[in-house]
């Protein structure tokens, strides 16, 4: 009893209280992470491909794959036991995935000899090789045969995606920037026969190089085409396949753990370097992690001087009272709008009406398509910069505030105006306030998708916003955003169960990244905290 | 020129022996140079009024001591003269405070450079969080003199005359906050002296130092008198009459007495200055 009651009177209960709620937030937290990390890193792992031999009530079956999940279930009073199989050959079957129910499985085995298929298009393949042909000859059907065609074709692949992607790109690029060109000229009256005839003469070079581009790829894609291979699937039938569709082969079954090990790895790094394929369902997300590093850094290139401005104006400059209070009302409670509601402020204002007007005045001759006149990545970054102005706002106003006043005093009594007092000594020592806003805000402006839907994230964006043209950042480009990619690939593409993995892997990446744009930023803030550690004392 | 030489000979005679009491009773001030005028100031924070209808005259390279209890004013009146009461949006004064014939509060002055000519140190010291050669260099930057050569020389001459030099002249490069207290304290001397004011305000320089931190810059008040007008105010009656060549003791937003300091503290005229001086309340 007298237990109890110094349990109750040395407030015991309130600490058991707070280490319980710190406890479960820090169990959710974990989960989550190790949720994600499971479900999405295990995506990249070899599996065992298996041969199910079934013994239906209609006919007899054989079918062969990976074994993708497993559930027991009850549905209508029985218990059951299912496989979900992913099964590939999606041009043979029509589907990818296919439950079976293990009361129907007579016999399950293993071959040694099963090939899987990366290809680029149509899912993987699933099959037996039945014979390779290297150059129109026959070679032996051996896994190694078949990696080494794979390998020659992929070398074409990356040349002919060279030239067509950047050098006829560039071309096209150019020849666009003339067309713009003779049309300026045009609205302005000054296409005379001399200009016109050196943009032809211009013009005329470009599509002699286009043409030698040409030429060129005309000869890599015959090359392309002289190996092949011819597969037997489990249910008899063969296909033939192209080496220049293929993107992978290999064969689970023979694989000793260090070559799965290689291969998880040669999956991972083509997941985060290389494009993606089939409607984002295969492949990389280079181009989403690139616009999302990219828009989140223009943010913060935007809302830092904007929001430390406002800040330094509010607390030393403004008249502290009711309007300067209303204000700061206002602006705590922007922090509170649904992130949606700027999307469309964005679309309104940035996109339709700034950009509208930008193209108006200066990009006459791009009528009718608009240039800044469209969603885009500069729109999108105004519009989270926007949206995180309110974060960054605040934190440096209570930075400033907690700047000492005899520090102030110091700098003033030493000469110094207001003005200078600021700048060398106050902005200085608040700084890492400052940064502390910038925190928060890139943790919220990375992870946010709404907005970004209505003002330039797109599904596949066919350049990066960042390239070897003149002048190389394409601010007014769309592009593609992680957390997009995830909505997109998790529920708007035609094969979702081959996609959920990838929605986890997308997941565990993009939090990734914030965790690293926001160590870095945090790094920054502890230089400057020891620089200026008055503060503290 | 001649002149200046000439008073200072003076004053120098006279700090060696203090003017008898008799002599000072009419006017202390008969032998010495003024250098801050104080005439009628009243000063408001909103409707309370904090310093009544002050007259004071504050003596050229002399150091004077403000006494009294807390909330008397002297801290107030001590920032009237480089206008730091500016910063306080409700303070609002009348009457005048004129240094070399002109008056301080007078429309479209440049404070900045008053605040040049009357630099300041606080009670707690308030070095900036950079190196001690930038804190010293500051004012110097602020003028616009960033030649290496003439900031090192500058920085070298204020801190040998804040008596910090030999502590720190293999370190000046260390973030000041570093020092101890009462380095920290002659930082902010040397910092004041560096832009060579005129007059030098001190608003209980020691009052968060140890002893021995304290003497020294008791030491250093003395030693920066030759150059400097000092204004010092001080809790410590044994502080103010050890430094100080003239006191006046303030109570309650009232003046009540100023004289040689001598004088105030052996034989004041006023019953008040006597109850303080003899720790009958403060």
């Amino acid at each position: 009893m007298s237990n109890n009651k110094n349990f109750f009177q040395g407030g015991q209960h309130w600490v058991w209280l707070n280490a319980g709620a710190i406890s479960i937030s820090i169990i959710m937290v974990v989960g989550l992470l190790l949720l994600i990390a499971v479900r999405g890193l295990s995506h990249f792992w070899p599996a065992e491909v298996k041969t199910f031999e079934l013994d239906l009530d209609d006919k007899k079956e054989v079918v062969m794959g990976e074994i993708h999940n497993h559930e027991e279930d009850i549905q209508n009073g029985v218990e059951r036991e299912q496989y979900l199989i992913k099964m590939g050959n999606r041009d043979q079957y029509g589907i990818d995935f296919r439950w079976l129910d293990l009361k129907d499985i007579k016999k399950e085995s293993t071959h040694n000899d099963v090939v899987v298929v990366e290809r680029r298009e149509w899912g993987n393949l699933y099959g037996f090789i039945n014979s390779i042909s290297m150059d129109g000859k026959s070679v032996e059907a051996t896994g190694e045969n078949l990696e080494a065609i794979i390998e020659r074709a992929s070398d074409l692949h990356d040349q002919i995606r060279e030239i067509e992607a950047d050098d006829i790109g560039s071309i096209n690029y150019d020849l666009e920037q003339l067309r713009l060109e003779q049309r300026r000229l045009e609205l302005d009256d000054k296409l005379t026969p001399e200009a016109l005839a050196d943009l032809d003469q211009q013009r005329a070079q470009f599509n002699q190089q286009f043409l030698d581009y040409q030429a060129e790829l005309q000869k890599l894609y015959a090359q392309i085409k002289r190996d092949s291979a011819e597969f037997e699937l489990i249910g008899g039938e063969t296909k033939s396949v192209n080496a220049s569709l293929m993107v992978r082969s290999f064969q689970p079954n023979q694989m000793g753990f260090f070559s799965k090990i290689g291969h998880y790895f040669s999956k991972l790094g083509e997941f985060i370097f290389d494009e993606p394929r089939e409607a984002n369902t295969e492949g990389g997300v280079f181009p989403a992690i690139f616009g999302t590093i990219l828009m989140v850094l223009l943010m913060s290139v935007v809302v830092t001087p904007l929001g430390v401005i406002a800040a330094v104006y509010m607390r030393e400059y403004a008249k502290q009272g009711p309007l300067t209070r209303t204000i700061r009302i206002a602006v705590n409670n922007l922090a509170g709008v649904p992130s949606i509601v700027y999307g469309v402020f964005g679309l309104g204002f940035f996109v339709y009406f700034l950009g509208g007007s930008i193209d108006e005045l200066f990009y006459p001759e791009v009528k009718p398509s608009p240039m800044f006149g469209t969603p885009g990545l500069i729109w999108a970054s105004l519009t989270l910069a926007l949206l995180t102005l309110p974060v960054v706002i605040v934190s440096t106003e209570e930075g400033l505030a907690r700047i000492p006043s005899a520090i102030r005093e110091g700098s003033l009594a030493l000469g110094a105006t207001k003005f200078e007092t600021l700048w060398k000594t106050v902005l200085p020592m608040a700084s890492p306030a400052m940064m502390t806003g910038l925190i928060l805000a890139v943790a919220r402006a990375a992870g946010e998708v709404a907005p970004l839907m209505l003002v330039g994230v797109v599904k596949l964006a066919p350049t990066l916003p960042l390239d070897a043209n003149a002048p190389f950042l394409h601010l007014e480009r769309k592009f593609m955003h992680l957390g997009f990619h995830i909505y997109d690939v998790g529920f708007q593409s035609p094969n979702v169960e081959a996609a959920r993995p990838l929605v986890y892997a997308t997941a565990l990446l993009l939090v990734l990244i914030i965790i690293l744009l926001n160590i870095a930023a945090i790094k920054i803030r502890n230089n400057l905290r020891e620089k200026y550690k008055s503060l503290e004392q | 020129m001649i002149e200046v030489t000439e008073t200072k000979v003076t004053d120098e005679q006279t700090t060696e022996n203090k003017p008898e009491a008799a002599m000072t009773n009419s006017n202390p001030l008969a032998n010495e140079k003024i250098a801050i005028e104080v005439e009628k100031l009243n000063l408001f924070y909103g409707d309370k009024q904090a310093l009544y209808d002050i007259d004071l005259q504050i003596p050229e390279k002399k150091v004077t001591a403000f006494i009294g209890p807390s909330g008397c004013g002297k801290s107030t009146l001590l920032r009237c003269f480089n206008r730091m009461n500016d910063l306080v949006d409700i303070a609002h004064i009348s009457g005048e405070i004129r240094m070399a014939d002109k008056n301080i509060y007078q429309p479209g002055l440049d404070v900045a450079e008053l605040r040049r000519n009357v630099g300041m140190v606080f009670q707690k010291p308030n070095p900036f969080p950079k190196s001690i050669y930038e804190n010293v260099a500051y004012g110097l930057r602020l003028q616009g003199i960033n030649k290496k050569r003439t900031l090192d020389e500058v920085v070298e001459w204020a801190l040998k005359g804040a008596a910090l030099w030999d502590e720190v002249k293999d370190r000046l490069h260390d973030n000041a906050l570093g020092m101890s207290g009462g380095q920290q304290q002659r930082l902010c001397i040397a910092r004041a002296i560096a832009v060579q004011p005129e007059v030098l305000l001190l608003d209980e320089p020691a009052s968060a130092l140890d002893p021995i931190s304290t003497l020294k810059i008791e030491e250093l008040i003395h030693d920066l008198k030759k150059d400097y007008t000092i204004v010092i105010v001080t809790h410590n009656m044994q502080q103010a009459a050890r430094v100080s060549d003239y006191t006046a003791f303030m109570y309650i937003g009232d003046l009540v007495e100023f004289d040689n300091t001598d004088k105030i503290f052996t034989n004041p005229t006023q019953k008040k200055t006597e109850d303080y001086i003899t720790g009958r309340y403060g």
